[in-house]
């Protein structure tokens, strides 16, 4: 295994390199940076709505800034990333090749990353990641809009070069001996989501650049006032962003199918279900998108239509917990950090799913739709499952990748930390948007259940907090400082389920 | 690949799809009858706007930010906006339909109490979104002569 911090290597000699080690290193500092600094926005917002009232945010545009900001940032920057450093860094090892495909193309890939995030972050811009128009053509401020739309296009050209890699490498790569059905669950996870990828971006693509030339007034395809519609950018950006989620989602869901099966002492319960569970969710993803649309005034037949797309995606999600827990069944469990991490990503994912199901439900959504309910959802898919994940599987390959072990007890105590925060805030969202309370406000009329549900979630999203100062605290000191670990085994499992890949970075 | 027997995925999947068909077609049914809207509403026109909810009623009546009317009578929204998008919402009765320009979208209700409920806007709309509240006034229907 490719030990990264034992020996030091000089700074550019890692930003210059196109090995896939390096480059998934770069990732994963760019993507814990912009965890940091997206989580920061987070509790300013928390702070501020502590109380009906101004406290520490002074007017509303900051404000709006700030959840744009912090949405973007956190989806983009952070989560994406993140997947692709994991991905860079294990799928040509899992595939036995030697590097990705195209390392110079993956190189670029990733370098793409600064400038959009740079303008992204100097813009600032308050539309919400959603950026939908008209508001976004004749209302938000500029240059701010303009840079955010440059910057997701740069971000959404990386995605794409990353994914034609990930393609590549995974099905052209392969070691000979390999069959396809071998490839281990976690390279499947990013095989699938780069296919989704490929079909979903060049649309959130052209609506950009079609918001751009909007903007500039020399065209009007989505401006009524230029006979345009705005509606269109909502089904063009949907049809991006519902496979979007999933993108998300399923590399996550493939880092736990590396940890469940190893803590459990038990091989996968079912590795072909577990193929299967992805490729059906990949395309079933496609089918639901407008059921962020329902209050826009589709037909009855319309709402239908994407309801039954909706609920189609469930069972290939159940599918996967049900491997997930039959692996665990009659398992021999060692629950050490990153199973603590992926045990409680599981639950919250179960969680997060029902109450996707409520919003599927057409009359259901109505009540739902655009309040604090839709907050409290996709924050447990995000940070609960998908942060989760993401986190535990870092505690995984921490030693593998640092040669050292990073200090349990304060591992395990972020996972409680954080699961207990994440239950205060994102649960807690979920009534506060049955009450009634809108999405994307700066203030809110004093009423008494409104502030007492949002300052349990205020108090949630600082428990968080702390939490992750913990773990920057456990992440730097150990890399440099903690106990040399046994890297065929630092977790001391036994033999046959220690991480069984190898790397070569010519570096080393 | 392991030697396990498959039948409990199986009955568990049948269990997940059996329960989202229930949802779909209870869903499917609820939505049908909340759509049907009675013959006999009466329309009021909203219209929004950055950052206000202005109304007119079939009389000609107008009303910025309060909206007045009866118990026991059925009335259709038809939501338009003058700008950018908003969203129509009276939470206490379920009323959510978006507010576009260009366009009009229509949803009824029918309040049966007298009462005082919040009007909200459920749609980003820029600076002053979170305060583009109304209330809706339901009174007492006037006795016939």
């Amino acid at each position: 295994m490719v030990l990264e911090l034992q020996k030091p290597r000089p700074i550019w000699q890692i930003m210059f390199s196109t090995h896939h080690t390096d480059i998934g290193l770069l990732y994963l500092i760019t993507s814990l940076t912009f965890l940091f600094l997206g989580g920061a926005l987070a509790l300013a917002i928390r702070a501020e709505l502590f109380l009906p009232g101004s406290q520490i945010i002074a007017d509303s545009m900051t404000f709006n800034r700030m959840f744009t900001v912090h949405g973007t940032t956190l989806i983009f920057l952070f989560l994406l990333p993140f997947a692709s450093a994991v991905g860079n860094y294990l799928v040509p090892i899992m595939v036995r090749y030697k590097d990705m495909a195209y390392p110079k193309l993956n190189a670029i890939a990733f370098w793409m990353i600064p400038p959009a995030a740079t303008l992204i972050w100097l813009g600032f811009a308050d539309f919400t990641w959603y950026a939908n128009p008209p508001y976004s053509i004749i209302s938000a401020p500029g240059p701010a809009a303009d840079m955010w739309i440059f910057g997701l296009k740069i971000l959404g050209i990386s995605s794409v070069l990353g994914a034609i890699n990930f393609i590549v490498t995974i099905l052209k790569c392969k070691h000979p001996d390999m069959s396809i059905g071998q490839v281990p669950l976690l390279a499947w996870s990013f095989l699938t989501s780069s296919l989704i990828v490929l079909v979903a971006i060049p649309t959130f693509a052209a609506a950009l650049l079609m918001l751009l030339t909007d903007r500039l007034g020399v065209s009007g395809f989505f401006n009524p006032a230029m006979g345009g519609d705005p509606i269109a950018y909502a089904h063009l950006f949907w049809f991006t962003f519902h496979p979007e989620v999933y993108v998300l989602v399923i590399p996550a869901i493939g880092m736990m199918y590396e940890i469940i099966p190893r803590f459990s002492r038990k091989p996968i319960f079912s590795h072909s279900s577990g193929i299967f569970a992805f490729v059906l969710l990949s395309m079933v993803s496609f089918s639901s998108w407008a059921h962020h649309m329902y209050a826009t005034g589709m037909s009855f037949t319309e709402k239908t239509v994407f309801m039954i797309g909706t609920l189609a995606a469930v069972p290939a999600s159940a599918m996967h917990v049900f491997n997930f827990i039959a692996t665990m069944w009659n398992g021999r469990i060692k629950f050490a950090t990153p199973m603590m991490w992926a045990v409680g990503g599981i639950a919250l994912f179960f969680s997060a799913g029902a109450g996707g199901v409520v919003n599927a439900a057409m009359p259901l959504d109505f009540q739902t739709h655009d309040s604090y309910w839709v907050v409290g959802h996709f924050h447990l898919f995000v940070m609960g499952t998908i942060a989760f994940g993401s986190i535990g599987f870092l505690y995984y390959i921490f030693p593998y990748v640092t040669g050292r072990m990073y200090n349990e007890k304060m591992g395990q105590i972020h996972f409680i930390l954080s699961f207990i925060g994440t239950v205060l805030v994102f649960f807690t969202q979920h009534v506060l948007g049955l009450y009634g309370m809108p999405r994307r406000v700066y203030d809110y009329p004093p009423i008494p259940e409104w502030i007492t549900m949002n300052q349990i979630a205020s108090v949630g999203a600082m428990i968080i907090g702390v939490s992750m100062v913990i773990f920057l605290i456990n992440m730097i000191y150990s890399s440099g400082k903690g106990k040399i670990a046994d890297t065929d085994d630092p977790f001391s499992l036994g033999g046959k389920y220690y991480f069984p890949y190898e790397a070569k970075n010519p570096h080393h | 690949m392991g030697h396990h027997s498959n039948w409990p995925e199986w009955v568990y999947i049948g269990v997940v799809v059996a329960l989202m068909v229930w949802v779909g077609a209870e869903a499917w049914n609820a939505e049908r009858l909340v759509e049907h809207i009675p013959a006999d509403a009466e329309v009021i026109k909203v219209t929004g706007q950055q950052w206000f909810w202005s109304f007119e009623h079939e009389d000609g009546t107008k009303e910025i930010g309060e909206l007045h009317v009866k118990v026991g009578k059925a009335y259709k929204f038809e939501i338009t906006s003058k700008d950018v998008n908003h969203s129509f919402n009276i939470h206490d009765y379920v009323v959510l339909l978006d507010a576009i320009p260009g366009r009009v979208n229509t949803v009824w209700f029918a309040p049966m109490e007298v009462g005082e409920h919040d009007i909200q806007c459920r749609e980003y709309c820029g600076l002053i979104h979170y305060n583009m509240r109304g209330k809706l006034i339901v009174e007492e229907a006037e006795p016939s002569s």
